[in-house]
């Protein structure tokens, strides 16, 4: 590309010369012959780290010196404001013993279990349907991915309206085939599953779109040989399709709990004015919400902090479980 | 797709898709219409609810076809409720935030790929392990940050900390994995070209279609992103469309659900449009995404 240039430069071993660009100091080219060979071994060998220092950098700074100052708060008496005062781990054993925080860990589980299954379940189904022949099967996917679109905020002020008791559409429909009212907002579990369509409502043509990818990458072959061998296409769904993809469930499975344990924007907005104790009896108060409220509206910082670190050793577990799962798989035989 | 069941070329054949020799019956096309239905209605009725009175809203039944109300609704949240500050200020979070991520993935996306260093393996594990630390565990500190910086309630509270994501620097790893012939790259360094220029004349040309499907999600995330911005940023300082719904959620403003669902429909509606135009390089670029991780 740019060998004459080089060429017309006397003395300069051409492979150590980088050729200069138009917008480039013209002073550069006259760096002596050893200097420019050990710049281009210092790009060849720095420029890597270079390129990966943004993230890195922003990492350090946003997410794991604040996590670490995190666990120290956690430690502490922190009020809004305030010093910390050292308290050990009686953060922690006050969670132990707090009725509030067994409350929210058993809601942000239920309602994650709730929300997790039935969208992966259907994200499943929705994806076989959507590989097969099919007409219009751009509009198909464009509309199941729309919600995914939507922002939590959008999302959960439509469907509290849906949902209301008293004139909502959901206890409309209800009611006409005989059923109801249901109290959607104080009732625990009418609440915690009206939230649940939210998170379900939202994700799961996402997901349904991940696992259609993943099943067009199922070799023909093996559904050749299961037609073969005379599997019905629900035996060949069963014994191909879902152990072939069974990376990109555990993948979603993974993603989708690490979304439950945070859930916060549902929960808090549904509950409109009593969102923040998630609901007026706490029952839909997730680990976020509870969270949030001992550290903004109680300002006890080194609670929420101490709260904060539950939730990741929560996810080191999972993950934990994950990685186990995951180990089983690859040592099973004829995998 | 289907047009390429002419080719017989064996190597798209093996890509063929399971059931897509089967053609869909009229079960499958009867369950699709119901969830695209599903899918659809809550924001048909957004558009619904947010062209009736407050009063006609909460009466039962809900409506359920648009009324005459939409452009009073309109002018009423963008004017009252000052929904298009709101929106000026998410656009520009969401360009930025896109922006910077696409540029600093790219850039650690071909480290991760295509250069050899030292520590690489170790260093992309720690990457994606990172995506798994929720937001919850650094919004204290964080919010103590800003606090002492004087940034509370200002755009780049919620702009720095969202610069690159570990998300998009594995995304763009395993698509350069794949797209970028290593001897391209080697070429142009016998060639004598250093790094920036690698990546101006060699890695961008090739990495273009996965910044624009990476620039897309970003800015979708970063447009909805919810937990920290409600934080950072108050409903009537300088927010975000979801900081700003979140105050008419919780009644700041008004208790008019006609003028609440329009905040929502009006923070909906950009990104509806983009998906409309978008969505089949969306969702392309979602399953190419999930597939190789």
């Amino acid at each position: 590309m740019a060998t004459s240039v080089r060429a017309k430069r006397a003395g300069s071993p051409p492979p150590a010369a980088p050729p200069s660009s138009p917008g480039r100091p013209r002073g550069r080219r006259a760096v002596p012959a050893g200097l420019r060979g050990r710049l281009y071994r210092w790009d060849i060998k720095a420029i890597p780290y270079v390129f990966i220092a943004p993230f890195f950098l922003t990492f350090a700074a946003f997410g794991l010196f604040p996590l670490l100052y995190t666990g120290w708060l956690s430690l502490n008496r922190v009020e809004l404001g305030g010093d910390p005062t050292w308290k050990g781990l009686e953060n922690y054993t006050d969670l132990a013993t707090s009725e509030f925080f067994w409350n929210a860990l058993l809601n942000t589980f239920t309602i994650g279990v709730i929300s997790t299954v039935p969208q992966l379940l259907m994200a499943l189904g929705l994806a076989h349907l959507l590989n097969y022949r099919l007409r219009g099967r751009g509009f198909f996917r464009v509309a199941i991915l729309a919600p995914y679109a939507t922002s939590i905020a959008a999302a959960t002020l439509v469907f509290a309206q849906l949902f209301n008791t008293d004139y909502g559409m959901i206890n409309g429909l209800l009611g006409w085939i005989g059923v109801g009212p249901v109290d959607w907002e104080s009732s625990k579990w009418p609440a915690q599953i009206a939230i649940s369509a939210i998170v379900t409502w939202r994700w799961t043509g996402y997901n349904a779109l991940i696992y259609l990818a993943a099943m067009q990458a199922v070799p023909q072959d093996l559904y050749e040989a299961a037609s073969l061998d005379g599997a019905s296409r629900w035996r060949q769904f069963l014994s191909v399709t879902i152990p072939s993809i069974r990376p990109t469930i555990l993948f979603t499975i993974i993603v989708s709990t690490i979304g439950a344990t945070q859930l916060f924007g549902e929960p808090m907005l549904f509950g409109g004015s009593v969102g923040i104790s998630g609901g007026s009896g706490n029952q839909f108060q997730t680990l976020s919400l509870l969270m949030y409220e001992k550290g903004w509206v109680t300002g006890a910082l080194g609670q929420a902090s101490a709260i904060a670190w539950v939730m990741l050793l929560l996810l080191l577990l999972i993950g934990g479980v994950q990685a186990l799962v995951s180990r089983r798989d690859r040592t099973k035989p004829g995998r | 797709m289907a047009r390429t069941l002419e080719t017989p070329a064996p190597a798209r054949r093996f890509r063929q898709s399971a059931g897509r020799q089967h053609h869909a019956g009229p079960v499958t096309y009867v369950l699709l219409v119901v969830a695209a239905f599903v899918s659809l209605f809550p924001l048909y009725w957004n558009v619904v609810a947010a062209s009736h009175t407050g009063e006609r809203v909460v009466a039962a039944p809900a409506p359920l076809l648009p009324g005459k109300r939409l452009l009073d609704n309109l002018s009423f949240a963008w004017n009252q409720v000052d929904m298009g500050e709101a929106l000026v200020n998410t656009t520009i979070v969401a360009s930025l935030v896109a922006l910077s991520t696409v540029l600093f993935s790219t850039l650690a996306g071909f480290a991760f790929a295509k250069l050899p260093f030292r520590g690489r393996g170790l260093l992309l594990s720690l990457v994606v392990a990172t995506m798994t630390i929720p937001p919850q565990l650094s919004v204290i500190p964080l919010y103590q940050i800003i606090t002492d910086l004087g940034w509370f309630d200002q755009l780049q509270s919620v702009v720095l900390p969202s610069l690159v994501a570990a998300f998009g620097v594995f995304f763009m790893r395993q698509f350069l994995l794949e797209a970028l012939p290593t001897e391209l790259v080697e070429a142009a360094r016998m060639d004598g070209a250093h790094s920036l220029r690698i990546i101006w004349h060699v890695v961008f040309p090739v990495a273009r279609p996965a910044m624009a499907v990476l620039g897309m999600l970003v800015f979708v995330q970063a447009w909805n992103d919810f937990f920290w911005p409600f934080i950072a940023l108050t409903p009537d300082g300088s927010p975000t469309l979801q900081v700003a719904l979140a105050g008419l959620g919780a009644g700041n403003h008004t208790v008019d659900h006609a003028v609440v669902l329009t905040g929502a429909l009006i923070s909906t509606i950009p990104l509806l449009l983009v998906f409309a135009f978008l969505g089949k390089h969306i969702v392309g670029g979602i399953t190419a995404g999930a597939v190789k991780s």
